[in-house]
């Protein structure tokens, strides 16, 4: 096949495209420039846009022995992934904007690119398998449970999926370094990336407060009582407890968690540990990642953030909502997380999450 | 088969520059010393300079050698600018970023104001407005540059012209795209300054020559030695120098037969690209550049499509992440930010053949058809 492959500048999608090409395929490497102006250089390990990371993806394509090609995103990047993060955020949610990444342009920008120029599909470095059986082709969790990234690529439509490759899902990170070494790939040692790539600070509130001001409010308790104040909502993650700087304890004495965050009235509620306890989960904005799933009730495990615990559930879809009716409580879910179906490992699909209870 | 359409980028080197180049590489001697080795390596570049003066009629000791075109260009707008004591820089706003940006720097860190000449449609500059300008600021103007053909175009500008309006005041051009390709003559266009560079005429890259009124001295960007009038120090480059003047000597570039090639590659655009234009089409341009719109695509698409088919062409401008660009050249013509970034430049070179042409017309209609579709959003 003729396939475009994403190159980061990062270890893991050097050894995919390598990889790729050793399945016969014919490799494109490509750098998705992300950002409309470039960082010189990388702050820590963080970023992936910077003009060194073109050079360490260009460095790794000559190495492997393929074409190398910049892609300006930049536009679509801020359309899609950056401004929505802060709509997101505006409005009380919790986005994760890896999922919009992968959803809006590694698979769907760079994908439809790719496929009108006469290519196959895109090869990526994500930790992920794809499988193909009577269902066709079906997205699976990696064998690596530490680098599994299946719960950020269940946004991808079949269709999507039939146009991806991932061949780092069969390996562990580990190894992928140690081959990476063995290949020469001068990323060999690279640190992996964290946190949001367009926050090369690390700092996601001082960020967001810069974009979004900090207009203080109250922070109330369930009763309504105003009990301290807060500076931006939208700073506060559901669940959180430290940094809230309350002065006054609660009647019992326990300590208090973020409960909810209303964007219209900037009010922050607090409360106690056990109110933010939920069994069931309504998602909107249904993505299936195989066979669609109806209203009878299925068996099965609900993931809510990136790097957490699949969770017993029973799910169904009601015709509007994706809904999970977990086996046990949860606590600190926020509106905006995505909720990711899994039969067994394989991903059935994802929503995001609208309502708990 | 691959054909390479990207000749204003850099060019091969020409097979007798090569063996200049290697004879030169061999000798010991550096051209300032005075014992045999040194006087011997000396007559070598004294020679290429007279051979390059004459091929741009101008005095041997006005070619001040230099590291490249851009190094050449830097030294005059930064010198003349410096010598003037004057504050105000005049530049066509179609200018090489070896122009625009020292132009820029002497703005933000020297006190200069930049006024930037517009260009019409076809990529001419405005002589009316610099007419206009002389005639209100001409007592405050440090230099005039004004490139004497486009990178990205090709299209040949009034220099002669721009000699007259000026009268008194410094006039520099970039001449790197021209050379060997039009009619030059520093002497006859009366310019202050010019700028070449070797690996754009078939000789090496890492060489290119300013070319200074005699007796005009400008203060220096690299000083040192003082090999080069004291305007440019550092070892001087034989080989490359040798190498530089053995190319521009041989007269290898027939610009007959490129604009001939040129022809034959824009009346087969039309067929298989009907909806394509070429910019600056009505102007005066070299025989070897064209500039082409291709509505409704990308350029990087189309560059990525061409690649991929075998024939090697650009899209203009790059910024330093190689993230592509809207060229200002065709932004100053008119273009809109979309149309500036669906466009290609093809340029011919002294070894381009029919069947150059002929390949790259071939497999346009698909690429075209290609790029459109991603371009789909």
């Amino acid at each position: 096949m003729k396939i475009i492959a994403a190159m980061s500048g990062g270890v893991d999608s050097a050894v995919a495209a390598a990889r790729a090409v050793e399945a016969g395929h014919e490799v494109i490497g490509v750098h998705l420039a992300l950002a409309a102006n470039p960082q010189k250089y990388r702050s820590g390990a963080r970023g992936c846009c910077t003009i060194e990371d073109s050079h360490d993806a260009r460095r790794a394509a000559d190495k492997i022995g393929i074409p190398f090609y910049i892609w300006d995103m930049a536009e679509e990047f801020h359309d899609g992934v950056v401004e929505n993060f802060l709509a997101e955020y505006a409005a009380g949610r919790t986005p994760n904007p890896c999922l919009r990444c992968n959803e809006k342009i590694k698979f769907a920008a760079v994908l439809d690119r790719a496929k009108a120029m006469g290519f196959d599909g895109v090869v990526t470095g994500h930790y992920a398998r794809t499988e193909i059986g009577p269902m066709g082709k079906t997205l699976h969790r990696a064998v690596d449970p530490l680098k599994d990234q299946s719960y950020v690529l269940a946004v991808l439509t079949t269709e999507q999926i039939n146009g991806a490759i991932f061949p780092l899902g069969d390996t562990e990170k580990v190894d992928i370094r140690i081959e990476a070494e063995a290949r020469g790939l001068a990323v060999a040692q690279k640190p992996d990336s964290h946190d949001i790539c367009f926050v090369p600070s690390g700092d996601n509130a001082g960020w967001l407060r810069d974009r979004l001001g900090s207009e203080v409010g109250p922070i109330v308790d369930q009763s309504g009582t105003k009990i301290g104040e807060h500076k931006g909502a939208y700073t506060y993650t559901i669940g959180q407890r430290k940094g809230l700087g309350l002065s006054v304890a609660a009647p019992d004495g326990s300590p208090r968690f973020v409960l909810k965050i209303e964007p219209v009235t900037n009010t922050v509620v607090v409360g106690a540990r056990e109110e933010l306890a939920v069994s069931k989960l309504f998602g909107e904005k249904t993505i299936w990642c195989g066979p669609s799933v109806g209203a009878d009730p299925l068996r099965g495990f609900v993931q809510v953030r990136a790097h957490g615990a699949p969770l017993d559930c029973t799910y169904f879809f009601d015709g509007q909502r994706l809904i999970a009716e977990l086996d046990e409580p949860l606590l600190g879910i926020a509106n905006g997380q995505a909720m990711v179906i899994y039969d067994g490992d394989r991903v059935v699909g994802s929503a995001t999450i609208c309502e708990s209870a | 088969m691959s054909v390479y359409l990207d000749h204003a980028a850099t060019t091969p080197i020409f097979d007798v520059a090569l063996d200049a180049m290697q004879i030169a590489l061999r000798k010991v001697g550096n051209p300032s010393s005075l014992h045999t080795e040194g006087r011997s390596t000396r007559k070598d570049v004294e020679d290429a300079r007279e051979s390059i003066a004459k091929a741009i009629g101008c005095l041997a000791s006005e070619v001040i050698f230099t590291g490249s075109g851009t190094e050449a260009d830097n030294a005059a707008i930064k010198g003349l600018f410096w010598k003037s004591g004057k504050k105000v820089i005049v530049i066509s706003s179609i200018e090489h970023h070896a122009v625009l940006d020292p132009a820029r720097w002497l703005v933000e860190h020297e006190g200069a104001e930049l006024i930037e000449i517009p260009v019409n449609k076809s990529g001419v500059i405005d002589l009316d407005f610099l007419r206009d300008l002389i005639s209100k600021r001409g007592s405050e103007i440090a230099l005039i540059s004004v490139m004497h053909s486009n990178n990205e175009t090709g299209v040949i500008q009034p220099i002669g012209d721009v000699v007259k309006l000026a009268d008194d005041i410094p006039v520099h051009t970039d001449a790197v795209q021209s050379f060997t390709k039009a009619p030059l003559s520093y002497k006859d266009l009366g310019v202050t300054s010019m700028a070449l560079s070797g690996h754009k005429v078939g000789g090496p890259l890492g060489i290119g020559a300013l070319i200074l009124r005699r007796a005009y001295e400008i203060p220096a960007l690299l000083h040192g030695g003082g090999q080069e009038r004291e305007i440019r120090s550092g070892t001087l480059n034989a080989p490359s120098i040798v190498a530089f003047a053995a190319a521009v000597a041989s007269n290898q570039y027939r610009a007959e037969q490129v604009a001939d090639l040129r022809e034959r590659f824009e009346s087969g655009l039309k067929t298989s690209v009907p909806d394509a234009y070429i910019n600056g089409v009505s102007a005066d341009r070299l025989p070897g550049i064209v500039n082409v719109t291709f509505p409704g695509t990308q350029s990087d698409s189309l560059l990525l499509l061409m690649d991929s088919e075998s024939v090697s062409c650009s899209t203009g401008a790059a910024c330093s992440a190689g993230v592509h660009r809207p060229s200002h050249v065709l932004l100053a013509m008119g273009h809109n930010e979309i149309t500036a970034q669906s466009s290609l430049r093809f340029s011919l070179g002294a070894n381009s053949t029919q069947a150059d042409v002929d390949f790259a017309l071939s497999v346009l209609p698909t690429v075209i058809a290609r790029g459109r579709a991603a371009n789909q959003k």
